[in-house]
């Protein structure tokens, strides 16, 4: 997928700057790229680091596996396919808490381990079960609780109120997760 | 009112999680170097992909075919009054989480992180993950085939985030 897009958007940009004699922009663009994105990992790499060792003392004095026990009733409710006390709901809400504080690269390790378990569960190991897609779903709408990367990238370009975004953005992720799990479960029961 | 608990939540997470760290006898200083040491790995790990993702992404907006194909788009749906950075991020957010990062800068430097666009971009960004990859990714893993319904509730649930964006920036700006 990401391999079609790529080469789409590099032929179609190439190919239209030529048509319109825009050549010349396109070409300086090239080389400007490669420094365009050194500058954007210097300016992350240490907002990254902070947060990562935040998070590291949350991980190990088991902050996020308390937070993940509270978690669990919805979970139940979410994933109706799982037997209670399967160690997929652990890594599930692991995954999840670790989301929800913005650790997206400790949450992946999570998700896919919740992965191999609802693998273990499911009747045809080539066709996603129902409680993956449910599981994806939560995932693909980003349940970030704090975008520290936005936060500090508004504050590199000067906001008068950085963390103004925080409320809105749980706003919109909450209510749009809120109608996708409803959606999902309408497709779960249409193609039961 | 929203910018003072908006405020409040960062100082007060590091707060409760310093402090549960120090109850429950972790070395708070050690854990923390650790985990920041990590960033040096995750940012030489997001190098190549973000070279290549800014890359392509560049040519294709730079050659001033977004502009081109949003402008006639917005001839025919009068209602999408937005700049194009914005729209072409509505795209870009469920492909690819870095380059749509890479359009919120643009639009940070072009309008200011306060305006309008700014801070829908802000939104847009921070309450939506990339789709396409997540499905890939962790699907990949396990090895399934056939994914059925998942594209379709995920590029949905992308739809509605956008609209609820929207309708929530205009109440607020």
């Amino acid at each position: 997928m990401v391999n079609k897009i790529w080469g789409f958007l590099i032929i179609i940009g190439i190919f239209y700057s030529f048509i319109t004699g825009n050549l010349e922009v396109v070409n300086t663009e090239i080389l400007n790229s490669t420094k365009t994105t050194l500058d954007m990992i210097l300016k992350i790499l240490p907002v990254m680091g902070l947060w990562l060792g935040i998070m590291n003392i949350a991980s190990k004095s088991g902050l996020i596996f308390k937070f993940s026990k509270f978690i669990s009733p919805i979970l139940k409710f979410l994933f109706p396919e799982i037997p209670v006390n399967h160690e997929a709901f652990s890594y599930i809400s692991s995954n999840i808490v670790a989301n929800m504080f913005g650790l997206g690269n400790a949450a992946t390790p999570f998700g896919l381990k919740a992965m191999q378990a609802m693998q273990e569960l499911n009747a045809d190991k080539t066709q996603a079960s129902r409680s993956m897609i449910t599981f994806l779903v939560i995932n693909t709408c980003g349940l970030t609780l704090i975008p520290t990367m936005i936060i500090s990238l508004r504050m590199l370009y000067g906001s008068t109120d950085p963390t103004f975004i925080l409320i809105p953005c749980i706003i919109v992720t909450f209510s749009s997760l809120f109608l996708a799990l409803i959606i999902d479960r309408l497709f779960a029961l249409k193609y039961k | 009112m929203i910018s003072l608990i908006s405020n409040a939540i960062v100082p007060f997470l590091i707060l409760v999680i310093i402090i549960y760290g120090i109850v429950k006898k972790i070395n708070i200083y050690d854990v923390f170097v650790d985990g920041a040491k990590e960033c040096i790995d995750l940012s030489l790990n997001l190098f190549p992909s973000m070279l290549a993702m800014i890359f392509g992404i560049n040519i294709f907006l730079k050659s001033g075919f977004v502009s081109f194909f949003f402008d006639k788009l917005c001839n025919f749906f009068p209602f999408l009054n937005f700049p194009v950075e914005i729209l072409s991020m509505m795209v870009l957010r469920s492909i690819s989480g870095s380059s749509s990062l890479a359009i919120l800068t643009n639009i940070f430097e072009n309008y200011g992180p306060d305006s309008l666009t700014g801070v829908l971009g802000s939104i847009l960004q921070g309450s939506t993950d990339t789709t396409f990859y997540v499905l890939t990714i962790y699907f990949g893993t396990v090895g399934i085939k056939k994914i059925r319904y998942a594209m379709a509730v995920g590029v949905i649930a992308d739809v509605i985030c956008i609209i609820i964006s929207i309708i929530l920036v205009n109440l607020i700006i």
